[in-house]
């Protein structure tokens, strides 16, 4: 630690240019690279073989107006997190402030809970099928009901949903737990004897300590929102009131049909909703750093 | 770290599927078997190594064109066999990409889309010699829209209706040869306690057959292949009439359909739980092999005068040469070997859901479905490839498939639904 060097040695640059040129290449060609390319992509008309054709932002005008499955599939999303965020995630804390009172037999709901969190979501999704399927379901079976739970589309979302979230509480639980354990017990026996009851002490003490894994947790749930995929795709494809923007993404490009101009601008599209989540998120960070 | 994790997923995957491509994927799924020398120490043929990109990936189709292979000694073949569904979707990578020098494709649309975009070698020459074993319908479905051939026919099966024949003499039913005749015998069924029609749509495809079959009988085969091409509309009346006919016919088809898979409605038929059941001869599958016998079939029945029965769905699977082939003379004497009626007959015999799509095949070693199979088809004029092969790709899997399970779902909203089909129409088609 003499005094300060002015240039940078031969030795350092090699490692500016190996450290920062390799995470560079890495970011371009796996990050920016894809993401341009979709969004030009999204400007085409284009089967895979044939000649590129500019198009402008007719496959959006397309998408919005004549394709049907692209606004069940905003819907769905929607729901998805909302039912997540709402539902599946407040039960997870709920399951993770129970079994943090020391329960008899706490460890064996810990694990009964967190075991589907083990399993795959496709996995979960044929599971689904053998308890929701309408002729040789487990529920039609036990319940004595004749419900297409999988086939109808006014239910199958919800009842999938039911099935994704079974999945999702132990995780969220177990992150709560975790969370809970770190609480100083100093704090609620101070709460106790400033006279605050258990709900109090919980909502205005306990929680805002657990700050930080709420951020984790919510940032979690999002992007199982907007990443569900393999559930759906497990269970019909994706399609008939399962559609989500991950799976027509994938049966424009991927698939057959090979429309990949009007694919990308599905994805464009699903990469401006994740955006708008992870610039409200990076934002919130930055402030509580500064 | 898990703040990154959406964005990385999301671009990893439109990377490979938009940017990279994927036949670095479809050639890693390969499991290269180069087939063993003929027997008998008899040294290769002059042609060379012929490659083959075959999406038989289930067991017994595998078997059978291993076996069919066998057969072929005037050069060394090497099967990349691919899973069926992985090799149907990256058609176009692999095309363009390094393909092998002969491959398994369809009849028809299909075919004749990759011949168009020039990734097709022309094989006229193949077909003056093996053309007097094919009848003109299986030259034409192997003819592009250019006149010339690309497609070598191997196997097909045709769609009917089946049912078990102990179960109808029992009841006393007999095969329909009207519209009306249908729809009563269907209310018979109902009032005796089967469910009439058998009926899955969760794959999304079986629908398309009901509805090849009903727009064939009620408008024709010529109005159906134009349909298909994009050339009519689809809110034509005539089309209309097609969905409300079918309308009129869903409450004898079994309920809840799209939670269904065709195997389970399948066994339905051969639990007797249902009367019929409109699907390709591969339902015989979800039979156990001793009650196969009592499974027989009739045509769909007339519904306008003017075409009668005059045709069926039989998809035609067979082989083409890629355009990038690089023994080209090795893959021609390979599809000859594979135009031989003997040849298929190995196929036939192992897998009795298809029949040789040969004239020269020999009929008599067949089951009793096969041989009834056999003589549907030749009292056809007209045979349709199927919904998802006579028309394009992205017509049929992004639109057609969630139209016909909207109206499976909700078959009373027919005008928007297909409003909504010719918009979408006019978007792919132009």
């Amino acid at each position: 630690m003499a005094a300060k060097t002015r240039r940078y040695s031969a030795r350092d640059v090699t490692i500016l240019v190996i450290g920062l040129g390799v995470a560079i290449i890495v970011n371009v060609g796996l990050i920016w690279g894809p993401t341009l390319a979709s969004i030009g992509l999204s400007g085409t008309s284009w089967n895979g073989i044939g000649p590129m054709e500019w198009v402008g932002g007719r496959n959006y005008v397309d998408l919005v107006n004549d394709y049907p499955p692209f606004w069940s599939a905003i819907r769905n999303n929607v729901l998805w997190l909302g039912f997540l965020g709402l539902v599946a995630t407040p039960f997870g804390l709920f399951c993770a402030v129970l079994l943090d009172r020391r329960l008899k037999l706490s460890r064996v709901y810990q694990s009964v809970l967190y075991t589907p969190v083990v399993l795959s979501l496709a996995v979960v999704g044929f599971i689904a099928q053998l308890v929701y399927s309408s002729d040789y379901g487990v529920l039609n079976a036990v319940t004595g009901l004749k419900v297409d739970w999988l086939g109808d589309r006014s239910i199958n979302i919800w009842v999938v949903m039911v099935a994704a979230a079974w999945r999702h509480v132990g995780y969220v639980m177990i992150i709560y737990l975790a969370g809970l354990k770190a609480v100083d017990p100093a704090l609620k026996e101070a709460a106790a004897i400033d006279g605050a009851n258990e709900a109090q002490a919980f909502f205005r003490v306990v929680f805002p300590t657990l700050r930080p894994v709420n951020v984790i947790v919510l940032v979690i749930t999002v992007i199982e929102a907007l990443r569900a995929f393999d559930i759906v795709y497990a269970i019909n494809k994706g399609r008939n009131g399962l559609e989500l923007l991950s799976v027509l993404v994938t049966e424009n490009i991927v698939g057959e049909a090979s429309r990949i101009g009007f694919g990308s601008a599905i994805a464009v599209i699903l990469l401006v909703i994740t955006l708008g989540f992870i610039v409200v998120y990076l934002s919130q960070l930055f402030k509580e750093d500064r | 770290m898990v703040q990154r994790l959406p964005i990385s997923r999301r671009n990893l995957l439109l990377g490979a599927a938009a940017t990279f491509g994927v036949p670095a994927v479809l050639a890693g799924c390969g499991s290269s078997e180069p087939t063993a020398a003929p027997p008998g120490g008899k040294s290769a043929g002059n042609l060379g190594t012929v490659t083959l990109g075959s999406n038989y990936s289930d067991e017994v189709p595998k078997k059978s064109l291993d076996s069919v292979i066998k057969g072929f000694t005037q050069g060394q073949v090497k099967i990349n066999t691919v899973d069926h569904n992985t090799f149907q979707e990256n058609i176009n990578r692999y095309l363009k990409g390094t393909p092998d020098d002969v491959f398994t494709w369809f009849a028809g649309y299909r075919m004749q889309f990759f011949a168009e975009q020039g990734l097709a070698t022309d094989i006229s020459d193949v077909w003056r010699e093996i053309g007097g074993d094919y009848t003109p319908a299986m030259k034409a479905a192997s003819t592009g829209s250019d006149g010339k051939q690309y497609f070598v026919p191997f196997t097909y099966y045709p769609w009917a209706v089946f049912y078990r024949k102990s179960v109808w003499q029992e009841k006393g039913y007999e095969v329909p040869k009207t519209l009306d005749e249908f729809t009563a015998l269907a209310k018979k069924m109902k009032t005796d306690g089967l469910i009439p029609i058998a009926f899955a749509d969760k794959d999304g495809w079986p629908a398309m057959g009901t509805f090849d079959i009903l727009n064939m009988r009620m408008n024709g085969y010529d109005f159906h292949i134009s349909l298909m091409g994009g050339k009519e509309s689809w809110t034509d009346p005539k089309v209309r009439q097609v969905f409300d006919t079918w309308r009129g016919l869903m409450e004898y088809h079994q309920p809840a359909a799209l939670g269904r898979t065709w195997e389970e409605a399948g066994q339905s038929l051969q639990q007797k739980k249902s009367g019929m059941y409109l699907l390709g001869m591969f339902v015989a599958q979800q039979f156990p092999e001793n009650e196969r016998d009592d499974i027989d079939f009739f045509t769909f029945p007339e519904i306008n005068p003017a075409y009668g029965t005059d045709s069926i769905d039989a998809p035609i699977d067979g082989y083409m040469i890629s355009a990038k082939a690089k023994n080209v003379d090795g893959a021609k004497a390979l599809l000859k070997h594979l135009a031989q009626g003997s040849s298929q007959n190995i196929a036939t015999k192992l897998d009795p859901g298809t029949l040789a799509a040969s004239s020269k095949a020999d009929t008599s070693g067949y089951s009793a479905l096969q041989k009834r199979g056999a003589e549907l088809v030749s009292k056809a004029t007209h045979i349709a490839q199927f919904l998802d092969r006579d028309t394009r790709p992205d017509f049929a899997s992004t639109v057609m498939i969630p139209s016909l399970q909207t109206f499976v779902g909700k078959p009373n909203e027919i005008d928007s639904l297909l409003a909504s089909i010719e918009k979408q129409k006019a978007n792919i088609f132009r």
